[in-house]
């Protein structure tokens, strides 16, 4: 099962390494990370989607709170959440297919941030889910480029992840 | 008073108490070199390969319970350590390894004698650091101790940059640490210490596991008094050895692999499992399918992530293996429940009919010297109270089997990660913490040339350890898994030309005896031990085709072993049950 997990790191140099190089010593896979410092300059953010047996998300949370640069950490999906991720996609955009692509992206609430005469540059910010369909909806203009953020999220309700 | 990075480090360690530390000199630690020339308190030993100082503070840091210290300078004096740091992270062992690197100004330059030290290591260490700044070396030094020491303990490297150890700063080192992002748990949670105890007072055929946890955790007393309370049998595995009396009658034998009979099978038959500071390791388990099929089991580790990683555990408990096992005494004494006695003489009166199998017994007739007998004879002559360090391969699990370990810390091998040339510097590191104490090295002709060099440092500090050498021409582990299993083609484990050793101590001004006669044994065994201020190279010409057994080979279940084929029993299988 499809897993976000997020956590709070020291802001010191070779934390990432360490959380990218305990998924890769172990095979646990990584589909997506990013990560950015907090509002807390000492502290960053760190979330990645992961998959695996629940036997396996076991592991994954207990080695990450092993590491001694993992200051918290929650797993999203376990309660409420929301999560977003940020698509820019450059495509084909000509002739009766610009008018297509506007009518598209004006449906998955995107925004179109660059154009030329031939291509256009939208944004959208959504689940992983509707960015997947978006690119399917957009695909038949031809994709010249795709740049995705990977998966940020945050719980619903008052709780927050802080130290 | 503004104190240099180099004064900072040596007065760090002198206030953090380190007697011993192990290393070798080189460009970008020579103003450490320089502070360590000033003072006396902190003594240097001054190995033959970076290989060695790791083993060394390991073999000191096994022996004693305080951190081994490791002084190297960067690029190849840091790659070499990482063997010897990943020996002790598998094992859990606390050490503090230094390393020199290149001025801050050239990281990332591809200066002469750079490597990426905290990235090259960061897989086989609990933690590791690169102080860019002198303000934040003590700092930096106490939280290494601080994490290596403490919770699952394990190697710490810090990398310190040649310049930071030129650059002066106000020397304080703090008196504690707080880390926010690292806190380990120590006590048991209550309700599942309580939940736990009620399983193992219900138990008809109990069996108590325990590993390298309790005596990482000074455990072994505690663990003697609960087995003793219970009357349960209790098996320790290659690490745990000495947790638990060996000459104790409750006492099984280790278990796994090369473990006996008796306790192989009282694992597959067990209804309740007790595991104590043990992870549930290939080498123990064999197939995870076939591991203990009727047993409800109880895991207490104080790293979570060993619970419930190979196999599923009913009660995990995390803490302590110490504090866990003095919290279930206290609920069994208090308890008025008492273990069933009817069931568990039935269990002993089973486990006694395993045990007469004698699965150890080998022939005693041989003209040749067999590896097993000049281990009894080592354990009858030093009185089973002896050092014992080890290689890796047939002659570290004849020790294992035939040293009755009857106190913790006195046997020392490389057992998660196998690395052969590990005995020679641990048992340095051992006779360095104990220079009373017999130390011998148990080892085999080819592991012993794995860091064979550090016959020199035992000359220099003059460290009369006793080298038991059981030589049969061949990598007998790997010859053994080549009989069994590749048709006896025996491929490259036959060691031809080899040194002559007798020849080779004596280059290096110690003493060797050649032994090629069973009736010789003793005899050499009684002069090396004699022999007090010198080190003797017992070299054994042993029986090149005794096998280990029992075996069980990889993905067989528990009850599946080979046993030696002295034995007339050549079913194990039930055959006694």
């Amino acid at each position: 099962m499809r897993h976000i997990i997020s956590m709070l790191l020291e802001n010191e140099a070779g934390a990432l390494s360490r959380v990218a190089g305990l998924f890769s010593a172990r095979g646990y896979n990584i589909e997506s990370l990013n990560v950015a410092p907090t509002d807390d300059v000492t502290l960053s953010r760190l979330t990645l989607v992961t998959s695996g047996s629940e036997e396996i998300i076991e592991q994954i949370i207990k080695q990450l709170n092993k590491l001694v640069d993992v200051v918290k950490l929650v797993d999203l999906t376990e309660g409420p959440h929301i999560e977003r991720e940020m698509l820019i996609i450059k495509l084909h955009a000509t002739g009766a297919m610009r008018d297509e692509v506007k009518r598209l992206a004006t449906d998955y609430q995107g925004r179109i941030i660059d154009k030329t005469d031939t291509t256009f540059t939208i944004e959208v910010t959504d689940s992983s889910e509707r960015l997947d369909a978006f690119i399917e909806a957009v695909r038949a203009a031809g994709v010249i480029e795709v740049v995705r953020s990977g998966v940020s999220g945050i719980a619903r309700g008052e709780s927050g992840l802080r130290v | 008073m503004e104190l240099t990075g180099a004064d900072i480090f040596v007065r760090c360690l002198a206030d953090e108490g380190v007697e011993y530390v192990f290393g070798y000199p080189g460009g970008a630690a020579l103003h450490i070199y320089d502070a360590l020339y000033k003072q006396e308190k902190v003594k240097h030993i001054l190995v033959r390969h970076e290989q060695g100082a790791a083993h060394a503070a390991d073999g000191y840091a096994r022996a004693t319970g305080r951190p081994g210290v490791v002084l190297v300078t960067s690029g190849p004096g840091v790659t070499n350590t990482v063997t010897g740091i990943a020996t002790a992270y598998m094992d859990s062992i606390p050490l503090v390894i230094f390393s020199g690197q290149v001025p801050t100004s050239l990281i990332g330059d591809d200066a002469f004698q750079e490597v990426d030290a905290v990235g090259i290591t960061r897989p086989c260490v609990k933690h590791n650091f690169l102080v860019k700044d002198v303000k934040d070396l003590a700092a930096t030094i106490k939280k290494a101790f601080y994490v290596a020491t403490t919770g699952r303990p394990g190697p710490v490297l810090v990398d310190i940059p040649k310049d930071v150890t030129a650059h002066k700063h106000e020397y304080e080192y703090p008196k504690s640490v707080i880390m926010r992002s690292y806190n380990p748990e120590i006590k048991g949670e209550p309700g599942q210490i309580k939940k736990a105890v009620e399983i193992i007072l219900s138990a008809k055929r109990p069996m108590i596991y325990t590993g390298g946890g309790v005596i990482l955790g000074e455990a072994s007393d505690t663990l003697t008094d609960l087995v003793r309370l219970l009357g349960y049998p209790c098996t320790n595995t290659l690490m745990g050895l000495g947790a638990y009396p060996a000459s104790d009658p409750l006492f099984v034998g280790m278990l796994g692999m090369h473990g006996t009979y008796e306790a192989n099978m009282a694992m597959h038959e067990c209804d309740v499992l007790i595991a104590i500071g043990a992870r549930f390791d290939d080498r123990v388990t064999g197939d995870l399918n076939k591991f203990c099929p009727h047993a409800r089991i109880i895991h207490v580790d104080i790293d979570p992530s060993s619970i419930s990683k190979n196999v599923p555990v009913e009660v995990p408990i995390v803490g302590s293996s110490g504090a866990v096992m003095r919290d279930m005494i206290k609920l069994i004494t208090e308890s008025k429940i008492r273990p069933d006695k009817t069931a568990l003489v039935a269990w002993w009166k089973q486990i006694d009919k395993w045990r007469s199998l004698n699965c150890l017994d080998y022939d005693r007739d041989s003209k040749l010297i067999k590896p097993q007998y000049v281990l009894e004879k080592l354990y009858e002559l030093t009185d089973g109270d002896a050092y014992i360090t080890s290689d890796v391969g047939q002659h570290q699990m004849w020790a294992a089997q035939y040293y009755k370990f009857d106190k913790p810390r006195r046997w020392i091998n490389s057992g998660g990660l196998g690395t052969m040339g590990f005995g020679l510097p641990a048992a340095m590191g051992v006779k360095l913490a104990f220079p009373e104490a017999t130390v011998a090295c148990v080892t085999g002709e080819a592991s012993i040339q794995m860091c064979i060099q550090e016959l020199s440092t035992c000359k220099q500090y003059d460290l009369p350890i006793i080298i038991v050498n059981l030589n049969n021409r061949y990598m007998g582990m790997v010859r053994q898994w080549q009989e069994f299993f590749y048709d006896r083609r025996y491929s490259h484990s036959y060691m031809d030309a080899l040194p002559d050793f007798i020849k080779l101590a004596e280059a290096y001004g110690h003493v060797g005896i050649k032994i090629e006669k069973p009736a010789d044994v003793e005899g050499a065994l009684k002069e090396a031990i004699r022999m007090k201020d010198r080190l003797v190279f017992l070299d054994f010409i042993t029986d090149q085709t005794e096998n280990v057994y029992p075996m069980i080979a990889a993905g067989k279940g528990q009850n599946e072993m080979h046993l030696s084929p002295h034995k007339a029993v050549v079913t194990p299988d039930r055959e006694l049950a």
